[in-house]
Order: C-alpha cells, then structure tokens, then sequence
C-alpha cells in the first residue's frame, strides 16, 4: 500500500473537460455553477484517472534522469516499455463509486492497495492473468471522495 | 436536468454520438489531461514497430466520453457508481455512440441503475458496463 497527494486545480478540470470535448459549463465557470444544484465548479467522472500526474511511481510519463520508450532517434527506444518481457500489460476494466463530488481547490490524497488476481484462458491471448488495484481518494477531512478500481490484464501474446 | 424516480422506467433510453472522427489530438489532448504518456496512444512510429497499424486511443478516453452521455441523462453531480469493461481498441477516425438503458428504478432512496454500451461507427461495441445514479424522488 502507498499513497500520494493530488492537488485538485480549476485549470486542470477544465482542460480535462475539454480533452474530452465536454463544454458543460459546470467544470469551468464558477458563476454558473453557483446556481446549479452542485453549488459550485466540480470535476467530471473520470477525472480522478489525472491523479497519476502526481504519483511519483507512476511510470506512464517521463521521468527526470530515467531512460523513457518511445521513439526518438529510433522506433524503440531507449528502454524497453514495462512490463514488456512479461507480456504487455492493458486495462480491462474500471469502477468507480462515488461519495462526495470533487471540488477545485481541495488537495486529495489517493491511496493505492492491491486487490484480487486471477487467470483466464483467452480466445487470442493465451493465459489471461488479471489483477485489481483499489485507490481510494480522500479529502483532508479524510472523508472517502471516490474509490476506484483498475483491473489490469495481461497476456503471453499480444492482442489487437 | 434530472430525472425523477416516479416517472423514470425500466427500459427508459438515451442515446448520444460522443465523438465523431476522432483525431489523433484528441488522444494527444487525453494524454496531456490525464497524464498518461503510454507511447502506444500518441507515437504512430512506436506503435508501428510494436505491431499495431497505429496509435489507438486510451481506454480511459473512451470511458471519458461515454461519461458525457451519462451525465447528460442523470444530471451533473448525480452519478454514484460508473462501472466499464473494454472491449474493443477505439482507433483515430472512429466515431463513438453511447447507448443507456435504464435497468431499475427504485424509490428509497430514488436511485436508478443503467446499462451502458459504447458503438463505433461499424456497429461494434468498444466499452460496456453500468452505472448507478441519484435521482429526485
């Protein structure tokens, strides 16, 4: 189990509602979300995934003095992806539950706990192995904000 | 918009086109968002030597915009629960239709549950799952 902060910024809700082609006024403009039932900006439903911004573990984005994947001066390279060599690693499922909404301006902390893995034969794949991770973020009240759980797959060959 | 547990029913319907055509700026724009620099998504020339015909979009994307259709049916604030299975690669040029069926109603406290499901422009389900909103009464 570990555990990381995630500042919630209005800049970053509105440009992840914009990512996702979503101009509901409710994630950008404070006056209008006023009158609403929300009673304010609030981030949309999957917007907890951003908090991997802020994991230092998080090994999706480069890291400062770390060999990065990807191409460059070559297709591949300079280091192999995680997970490569022991089949590629896809994201097969997500939950999320939500107990209180999200606000701009709140710092929550996310903690990450494995959950349940098991195995499944594939019709492409071969042996199929799943595993949960369960993060939990919470406000500094230490109220539970939302838990989400990631199931993760991985394979003996790659699947298309 | 809300919707109210007394003239909700199951077998109630929304149905939305979520993205159209999608571009690949779209996925550079989810990855810069989301914080997911996963080469597969936004560097054609490694998703290529990797095997793949290209780059394809997050799964996380898709269940972004699926999530427009859901809480324009329920409401902003609304969602308690928001459940997806990917099921299919979404690719550049794909145009996304999110389809929700209310499944139940209930009236203490006024909550309804939906099934969710996610077309491309073929027909083809891409994202699956369900969902579980607060309603008034």
């Amino acid at each position: 189990m570990r555990s990381h902060r995630f500042p919630v910024e209005a800049g970053h809700i509105e440009l992840f509602a914009r990512a996702l082609d979503d101009p509901n006024p409710i994630y950008s403009d404070p006056a209008y979300a006023a009158t609403t039932e929300c009673g304010g900006v609030i981030a949309p439903p999957t917007f907890t995934q951003a908090a991997e911004h802020w994991d230092p573990e998080y090994d999706r984005r480069p890291h400062h003095g770390r060999a990065w994947y990807g191409s460059g001066r070559e297709p591949i390279g300079p280091a192999e992806p995680p997970g490569a060599s022991g089949g590629l690693g896809f994201h097969a499922e997500q939950e999320f539950e939500y107990h209180r909404a999200i606000r701009p301006g709140e710092t929550l902390c996310a903690t990450i706990r494995s959950g349940r893995s098991w195995q499944k034969q594939g019709r492409r794949g071969g042996t199929l192995s799943f595993s949960e991770t369960i993060t939990e973020y919470r406000n500094e009240a230490g109220e539970l904000v939302v838990t989400a759980r990631f199931v993760g797959v991985g394979t003996e060959n790659q699947v298309t | 918009m809300t919707l109210q547990a007394s003239k909700l029913r199951p077998g109630d319907s929304h149905e939305e086109i979520v993205v159209e055509d999608l571009s690949r700026t779209r996925i550079v724009m989810y990855a810069g968002a989301s914080g997911d620099f996963q080469p597969f998504h936004t560097d054609e020339t490694y998703a290529k030597a990797r095997g793949y015909p290209g780059t394809f979009a997050h799964g996380m994307l898709t269940m972004g915009l699926a999530g427009k259709a859901l809480t324009h049916f329920v409401g902003d604030g609304r969602l308690l629960r928001y459940r997806a299975r990917f099921v299919a690669q979404v690719w550049p040029g794909d145009s996304l239709t999110t389809h929700l069926t209310v499944t139940q109603v209930r009236a203490d406290p006024p909550e309804a549950d939906l099934a969710m499901e996610t077309r491309n422009q073929h027909g083809e389900p891409v994202l699956s799952g369900s969902a579980t909103a607060r309603l008034d009464p």
